[in-house]
């Protein structure tokens, strides 16, 4: 330490600071920006950046006129800064983006894009800005999970929306909460991560990539159990039970009815 | 007969003995019958007469469903455990595999799962428990459009509305047994309707649930009750209920040769024993078709109670929809301003829960109008007379139109309890079914009264026309002179009959009393009457009978035809007053 204070005076001693600072500066630029590129170029999803151009361009061709050129967002639609490919996933995969309409909520209706086409959109907004990815398929692996506490964990945070059998529920102002019979385990996944229309977000800190894969495998056991006790009456409960005998019950007795008095003599 | 058993003389006393039956079945049946009285018993009951009609059956029905029920719920106290005494599953349903649950809800699903036809009779049972009270209110719905309640049978009127309600209770008891988070829902509401009942409501609370709700002894109370209390009080009523049936001896429609004074139908034995026999199995085939077709209550989808958790789709049977309804549709604000409010007392505050409280009204009125209905009307009415002929709904109109105002009341309180599925079956917006059923709340009544009211007196006017003119043949016919006219068919005796027979008095205004004074209750009674009456169609008399047949032209022949229906004369004259 007494030579380097000794030597501060020196005539060089400026040039080797210069040289130094020079040396952070660029180092830390030359750091940052292969970081930045490693997420735009090879995301944790792996998206390539061929994806991402390819993906840009259907955004601007199929997207654009409500979430804006570089989706911004406008009055429209919000902006896709930082929502993930997840969202995307989502939205795009279950064919509820494009919209159809101006709604309640987006509608599901059949995907209008491929999954090749799915995923370079999904590569071109996680190029935008950081966000929840898609799931490595070891957490939608049903088979890993344990129906039992996902069958808990459902009835505590996803059954007062989408009813005890995830046969779906109202919300206010005509937007509701899908059935969930048949919905593919990375749109399960997505949706619990990006919390699309009304959901919330359940992130990795709330319900952790285990718990999801248990919840997953909660409803697609429940998927494939089918109705142990016969016709389902679509899982709605007490209301379609009512329903039924107020009709087809009503109906046979009266039939009957009808049937024995008819024939007294 | 049973007379004649009183006075039983020595040679009857040794008669019986000197019987000496050959065959072997005739020695079985003379052995019995010499030591519980079957003949008597047969020759009482076995000679009642039933008029025959497909609506006097839903009574039937109901008894046969609580029968059935009965029986299905006997099989399912031999596995259920009602103890809220926590256990790990660890039955046969994988999903809900190593939960603590109470002991109530394992055994549910071990009904359900692991016992042998235990799901069946699970599913029989809660079929059976909708038809017990759908057949309660259909028979009750019969007999009210059908003015049956009337004198002498408005007590048995009261024994079948205290019926209905020990129906509700026995269904909602039994809801609430499997302790799972669908039931544990109910039970909150009824904990939050007793919380509610000022001052007292915590207390009662308390009471009932043996200390802060859920508690753990609420289940084998409601259990005790479910099986023992409820089922037992329903059974005398049932006992009082058909032993008044046979008492009064059953009401009948309006037809030829039928009067207040006598009964047309079938004896009991053989023809309707057989009958009522075999419709006990068809209301069993019905209810098993639909026990082991239609999954119902399917409680391994609730999982175990736990107070946090509300699911989507949470509703209570049919029966008690209309408790939940009328709940939903209550506001809990108007604008800003909260509906509840706490009035302050020295300890600190009682709060009155109007928006759970207020609700209760419409469900107060409609209980207590319908166990006082039959004294109302008659009040009204002043008719003090008995009556064995029913009504048909249309000679009746303002009864009629007032009971479908009430109908209609009822039916939006309980198409309530649907409002989320109404508003996601049908693509509405929530908010905006809600907003509906609070304007069909009040206007809904209004509307049914007097589409009813008109709807009725239209069709007595048609009764009139079809009376005298005939039915529209739908075959025009073209005079010499060119004029066209339609050919019309003159009903048949018994038609014409029950087109004539009914009465439509004219409002008889205030009546003084005793002292020769129109007291205050009279006027408003005369108001009433005035509103009962006033709008009315007169039944077709002889003489308007004769005169329109005779000034048609009809031959000598048709005109004595017409003199001798008999249903002219016993419809519009001896019997009124």
């Amino acid at each position: 330490m007494k030579a380097l204070s000794q030597k501060r005076r020196h005539p060089f001693a400026f040039v080797a600071l210069l040289l130094l600072g020079l040396l952070l500066t660029g180092g830390l630029y030359a750091a940052a920006t292969t970081v930045n590129q490693a997420q735009a170029s090879n995301t944790p999803d792996g998206f390539s950046s061929e994806q991402v151009e390819e993906g840009e361009r259907l955004f601007v061709a199929n997207c654009a006129s409500c979430h804006g050129m570089n989706a911004e967002g406008s009055d429209a639609g919000p902006s896709l800064v930082g929502v993930g490919a997840a969202s995307v996933e989502f939205q795009v995969g279950t064919g509820r983006m494009p919209m159809q309409m101006q709604g309640p909520q987006a509608q599901q209706k059949p995907p209008q894009f491929n999954e090749e086409q799915t995923s370079q959109l999904a590569a071109y907004v996680a190029s935008l800005g950081a966000g929840p990815g898609i799931p490595d398929d070891e957490w939608l692996d049903v088979d890993q999970g344990d129906p039992a506490r996902g069958g808990e964990l459902f009835r505590i945070n996803c059954a007062m929306c989408h009813n005890a059998a995830g046969a779906g529920g109202a919300l206010t102002e005509g937007k509701y909460a899908p059935s969930l019979h048949g919905v593919d385990e990375v749109h399960i996944y997505t949706a619990m991560t990006t919390g699309p229309q009304n959901m919330p977000v359940f992130n990795d800190a709330n319900i952790p990539p285990e718990d999801k894969r248990d919840i997953i495998a909660f409803l697609k056991t429940y998927e494939q159990q089918g109705s142990p006790g016969g016709f389902s009456l679509g899982f709605l409960g007490p209301v379609s039970e009512g329903l039924l005998i107020w009709t087809l019950g009503l109906a046979l007795l009266i039939g009957s009815m009808v049937w024995l008095t008819s024939r007294s003599s | 007969m049973s007379a004649s058993n009183e006075t039983y003389t020595e040679d009857q006393y040794l008669e019986v003995n000197k019987y000496q039956p050959k065959s072997s079945s005739g020695k079985i049946a003379n052995y019995v019958d010499t030591r519980v009285g079957g003949t008597g018993i047969v020759r009482e009951f076995g000679r009642k007469v039933f008029p025959d009609h497909w609506t006097f059956m839903f009574g039937e029905v109901a008894l046969y469903s609580f029968i059935i029920t009965v029986i299905s719920g006997a099989f399912l106290t031999f596995w259920f455990d009602p103890s809220m005494a926590t256990t790990r599953y660890s039955g046969s349903y994988a999903p809900l595999q190593g939960l603590e649950m109470s002991m109530a809800y394992a055994t549910s699903l071990e009904l359900s799962f692991d016992v042998r036809g235990g799901l069946f009779m699970r599913q029989l049972h809660h079929w059976g428990a909708l038809m017990f009270v759908l057949a309660m209110s259909v028979h009750m719905i019969r007999v009210f459009f059908t003015g049956a309640f009337r004198k002498p049978r408005e007590l048995n009127w009261v024994v079948g509305a205290t019926l209905l309600v020990l129906g509700l209770g026995a269904g909602f008891t039994g809801y609430s047994l499997p302790d799972e988070v669908l039931s544990g829902n109910g039970l909150r509401i009824i904990d939050g309707m007793l919380k509610a009942i000022p001052v007292v409501g915590t207390y009662i609370s308390f009471f009932l649930f043996g200390g802060e709700f859920p508690g753990n002894e609420v289940i084998p109370r409601l259990y005790a009750l479910h099986i023992f209390v409820i089922p037992a009080l329903i059974l005398i009523l049932i006992a009082v209920h058909l032993f008044l049936v046979v008492t009064h001896k059953h009401t009948q429609y309006p037809g030829p040769g039928r009067t207040e004074r006598n009964v047309v139908g079938y004896p009991v034995g053989p023809v309707y024993a057989a009958k009522a026999g075999g419709f006990f199995f068809i209301v069993m085939g019905v209810l098993s078709l639909l026990a082991g077709t239609f999954q119902i209550n399917a409680l391994w989808n609730y999982g175990p109670y736990d107070p946090s958790p509300v699911q989507a789709g949470t509703q209570p049977d049919w029966y008690i929809g209309w408790f939940d309804g009328v709940l939903r549709i209550m506001p809990g604000f108007i604008g800003n301003i909260p509906l509840e409010f706490v009035i302050p007392t020295p300890w600190g505050g009682n709060s009155i829960a109007t928006p759970v409280l207020v609700p209760m009204i419409p469900i107060t009125l409609l209980l207590l109008g319908v166990f006082v209905w039959p004294w109302l009307e008659n009040w009204i009415t002043g008719d003090k007379r008995e009556h064995h002929l029913l009504d048909r709904p249309r000679n009746a109109p303002t009864r009629t139109a007032f009971g479908v105002a009430m109908v209609v009341w009822y039916l939006v309180m309980w198409g309530a309890a649907s409002s989320d599925l109404m508003a996601t079956h049908f693509a509405l917006s929530l908010n905006d079914v809600i907003y509906w059923l609070r304007a069909a709340f009040f206007l809904g009544p209004i509307i049914a009264y007097l589409l009813t009211k008109r709807i009725c007196l239209a069709l007595q006017r048609k009764d009139r026309e079809v009376a005298l003119h005939g039915h529209e043949a739908g075959v025009i016919e073209v005079s010499a002179e060119g004029e066209f006219h339609e050919k019309h068919k003159l009903p048949n005796e018994h038609e014409l009959w029950t087109l004539v027979s009914y009465e439509a008095p004219a409002p008889s205004g205030p009546q003084p009393n005793a002292k020769g004074k129109i007291t205050a209750l009279e006027k408003l009674r005369a108001r009433l009457n005035r509103i009962w009456f006033e709008d009315r169609v007169e039944p077709v008399s002889r003489e308007e009978y004769l005169e329109v047949m005779r000034h048609h032209g009809h031959g000598p022949s048709a005109l004595e035809a017409a003199e001798s229906r008999q249903a002219i004369t016993a419809g519009t004259g001896s019997d009124s007053r």
